[in-house]
């Protein structure tokens, strides 16, 4: 996306942030990025607890969901999973 | 007395509050596997009610809040590199003044019921920041300060700092034909915090999510000043492959590069495996284990350079022996 | 209005009024270290505390660069903040003095204007102030340890509805060491008078809505202050921060006919007030305390029929260039006092001001820059009488030099 552009009279006082970087797609810089396989998967949350973009979504019971928007592939989920069962896919 | 806490992070819990509200935002532009996107995110997990968090410069400051984007949903602010303790202080009176008083009982708008979390770097820690937080925990202010310690200046593009280990390359001690690396040894920041007395301080390494996180809590709920030493793998300044940042984390604890554990009140106390280590010495890995994981270390491994390894490795044994008496083994 | 009573007639030093201003306005938190000759201002709010006549937190701090970090700290949790200091804290202050202006803080600092070091001097000057001119802060200079009050009580109101952080300064030793009779109002006055800090809302539609919530650090509505801003936004935000500077003026001047209102001192007219200046030929301008002698030497000219004047300046920042231009215009000369050096510059801060706001004046006086009591050094009447002269005889000739130095040997 592109950043809004506003003038001096508009633009929030203090250069307070005005937008949240959930709008900014880190997902972007990826190369490769990670795909759970369901069926391996204990469920046991560490690809989202080392995340370093809080990319995954988990609801403490089912497969966490990835983001992948925010993905930039770092590859820790697939080297932290205990039981191999991310791997990385080229995007 | 720092509150001893019974509190244990629970994985589930967590995952289900950050599914409600994400303190911070995916979106920052820390570098993929960047081992501070892990600590801050643990931060804002053990808090046990609302968060101020004071920022100081450097990468994570730079990475959350490159305008017009903010990656943080609770209240921050950051002032300059060398005085987020000084900050703290200030947030930290007015609370108190502005409670007591009961300014904004009756404004809807405003909570004034917060802990105070300080972020810094180790530059902003051990160099210029030193005095600061000196100040601010000789006068005993409440808040928490957390030092993400990834060993060089890293906003800066991976220049030395006092946190710096020995033989490390960084672009202000590069290896050079006469001078490899850098030539003296980390500044024992722990030992300098301790002296001042606080309730409570500690050493995390993110791997280990439930003693760090448990820890972080702790250092909340203290009763004065906490202090919290949070091991920070950088791939980029570190030239180490981003899926390793976790490994490297634990590594650090298994070779007593970084061994865990806590202060409390003066007293040491040993954590996580560091205290199997304490007590099954044999599983104390060499620090090569640790070190080969990293281009910045690499020069080291060369057989002329090899007295470097068993140099940083006999400073790792004194280190932990002094701990080892401290923690009453 | 009220009626309050009457004001206390108080033998108080400049720096004991300063206290007794921050006491009196419902300031929450002061952060400060001590440094001569701002001392007595921190050991008297200390006393105050320790005495139970005021409930404010006090943060001892170890450095004035953190004295004004914290004060920061203390503003955006919202509380109403004070520093004070002098020469080195100032010095030691300045990067912390560009970010409180920068992210709108409404902090107030007293400056009991010193020499800078080296060599070291405890003395009066203004280089210390003049160094901070640049940084964002509204700068009012004080002529006695009456006004240093006053000015202490109107800058909260200022600094707040303006958002802008506001410096007040006195002059050390003169002003901030010398007993002078202060009419100090009573407390209910000046309470009522700034309020309780309001805290100022801001609208982030993306983040919190259509709603308008504090700029505070509030975990209700959080907001991030202070971010990494890129080429693609610095230039908006400090051009707009500079128009808020611009806009400062009509709250400055609302602040004085309030205050003037309770206290009977409006200072009139409030950037710049003549001396004598009806039908004057020649006017020294300047600023602080050394404008008492340049009045009574007025006087004793004036005797003589001379047709002189003269000028205080109070307000240096936001610079009152349009009033200066009004004020000047027409005049044979002016002589404009400067106690600081701007090294390499032709001439000192206020006279460099003074030339340019002139520059477009169709009628435009003669400028002449007098750079006097440097470190302390006394300004006689003699010295003042002897530029009215040279500038009553004034002969605009290109080799003629336009700064000189008032009491130095050669
Ligand atoms: C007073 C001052 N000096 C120098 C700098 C430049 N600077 C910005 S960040 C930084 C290094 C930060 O290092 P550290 O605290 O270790 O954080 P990191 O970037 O490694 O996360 C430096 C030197 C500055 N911002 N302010
Ligand atoms: S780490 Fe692996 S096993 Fe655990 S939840 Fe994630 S995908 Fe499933
Ligand atoms: S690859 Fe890295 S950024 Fe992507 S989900 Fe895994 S841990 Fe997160
Ligand atoms: S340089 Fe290092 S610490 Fe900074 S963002 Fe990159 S990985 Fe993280
Ligand atoms: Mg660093």
């Amino acid at each position: 996306m592109s950043t809004p552009m506003i003038g001096w009279k508009e633009v929030p006082i203090a250069a307070v942030p005005f937008l949240s970087s959930k709008e900014y797609p880190t997902g972007e810089w990826a190369v490769f990025q990670p795909k759970i396989n369901e069926s391996k998967c204990i469920k046991c949350g560490l690809c989202w607890m080392y995340c370093p973009d809080s990319v995954y979504r988990w609801d403490g019971e089912g497969v966490p969901v990835p983001d992948l928007g925010h993905c930039k592939g770092c590859g820790i989920c697939v080297a932290e999973c205990p039981t191999k069962a991310i791997e990385l896919i080229r995007v | 007395m720092a509150t001893q806490s019974v509190w244990r992070p629970n994985i589930k819990e967590l995952a289900r509050r950050e599914l409600k509200t994400r303190p911070v935002e995916s979106g920052h532009r820390l570098c993929a596997g960047c081992g501070a996107g892990i600590i801050i995110r643990q931060i804002a997990m053990a808090a046990r009610k609302s968060i101020v968090w004071i920022n100081a410069t450097g990468c994570v400051e730079v990475a959350t809040t490159i305008f017009p984007y903010t990656s943080w949903n609770v209240p921050w602010a950051h002032n300059a590199f060398e005085n987020a303790a000084a900050v703290a202080s200030g947030v930290e009176a007015a609370r108190k003044k502005l409670s007591r008083v009961g300014r904004f009982a009756n404004d809807p708008d405003v909570e004034l019921d917060y802990d105070i979390v300080v972020l810094g770097g180790d530059g902003g820690t051990y160099d210029i920041g030193i005095q600061s937080i000196s100040g601010a925990f000789e006068r005993r202010h409440k808040f928490m300060y957390v030092l993400y310690d990834n060993e060089a200046y890293m906003n800066t593009g991976i220049q030395r700092s006092g946190g710096t280990p020995f033989g490390a390359r960084t672009t202000t001690t590069p290896v050079g034909k006469v001078i490899k690396g850098k030539p003296l040894f980390k500044k024992p920041i722990m030992d300098i915090i301790v002296a001042h007395q606080i309730p409570y301080a500690a050493t995390i390494s993110s791997a280990y999510w439930n003693d760090a996180i448990a820890k972080l809590r702790k250092g909340f709920e203290a009763d004065g000043p906490a202090f919290i030493h949070a091991f920070s793998t950088c791939p980029l300044g570190w030239g180490s492959a981003p899926e390793d940042t976790v490994k490297i984390m634990r590594l650090a604890v298994e070779t007593c590069v970084f061994p865990l554990y806590e202060v409390t009140n003066r007293e040491y106390r040993l954590t996580g495996p560091s205290i199997s280590i304490a007590k099954n010495p044999a599983r104390k890995k060499p620090i090569e284990e640790y070190l080969k994981l990293q281009g910045r270390f690499r020069h080291m491994f060369k057989p002329e350079n090899k007295w470097m390894i068993d140099k940083f490795q006999g400073w790792i044994d004194k280190q932990w022996e002094a701990l080892l008496k401290r923690a009453g083994y | 209005m009220q009626d309050y009573g009457e004001q206390a007639m108080m033998a108080l030093n400049g720096d004991e009024a300063v206290a007794w201003a921050v006491k009196q306005s419902n300031v929450d938190v002061v952060a400060a270290y001590p440094i001569t000759p701002q001392t007595i201002i921190v050991e008297k709010i200390s006393e105050f505390i320790h005495n139970g006549e005021v409930d404010l937190e006090f943060v001892k701090v170890e450095s004035e660069h953190s004295a004004l970090s914290a004060s920061w700290g203390a503003a955006l949790a919202g509380a109403r903040a004070f520093t004070a200091t002098a020469a080195n804290g100032l010095a030691l202050m300045w990067e912390i003095l560009y970010i409180v202006a920068s992210t709108r803080t409404p902090v107030v600092m007293t400056v009991a204007n010193r020499a800078l070091s080296a060599p070291i001097n405890i003395h009066n000057d203004h280089s210390d102030s003049m160094g901070a001119r640049d940084s964002g802060w509204i700068q009012i200079y004080s002529e006695d340890a009456q006004e240093a009050y006053d000015n202490t009580i109107m800058a909260f109101r200022i600094a707040e509805e303006a958002m802008l952080p506001v410096m007040i300064t006195l002059d050390g030793f003169t002003i901030s060491h010398t007993l002078q009779n202060v009419s100090v109002l009573p407390d209910e006055a000046i309470s009522n008078f700034v309020g309780i800090r309001e805290i100022p809302r801001i609208k982030l539609p993306e983040i919190h809505g259509e709603k308008e919530v504090p700029l505070m650090l509030n975990p209700k509505y959080p907001v991030s202050i202070g971010p990494l801003d890129l080429y693609d936004y610095y230039f908006e935000h400090k051009v707009q921060q500079n128009e808020a500077m611009k806009a400062s003026i009509p709250v400055i001047e609302k602040a004085h006919k309030e205050y003037g209102e309770i206290s009977g001192r409006s200072y009139e007219p409030v950037h710049m007030i003549p001396y004598r200046t009806e039908d004057a030929d020649v006017v020294i301008l300047g600023l602080s305390s050394a404008m008492s002698v340049v009045k009574k030497v007025v006087d004793q000219l004036r005797e003589d029929g001379k047709k002189v004047g003269a000028i205080r300046l109070r307000v240096f920042r936001p610079f009152p260039a349009d009033i200066i231009r009004k004020e000047l215009s027409g005049l044979t000369a002016v002589g404009v006092l400067d106690r600081s050096l701007s090294f390499g510059a032709e001439g000192g801060p206020v006279a460099l001001e003074v030339r340019s706001a002139l520059y477009s004046s169709l009628s435009k006086p003669a400028v002449y820059n007098y750079i006097y009591g440097l470190g302390g050094r006394e300004l006689s009447p003699k010295l003042i009488a002897k530029a009215f002269n040279e500038l009553l005889e004034v002969k605009v000739e290109p080799e003629n030099p336009t700064v000189k130095y008032l009491g130095v040997r050669e």
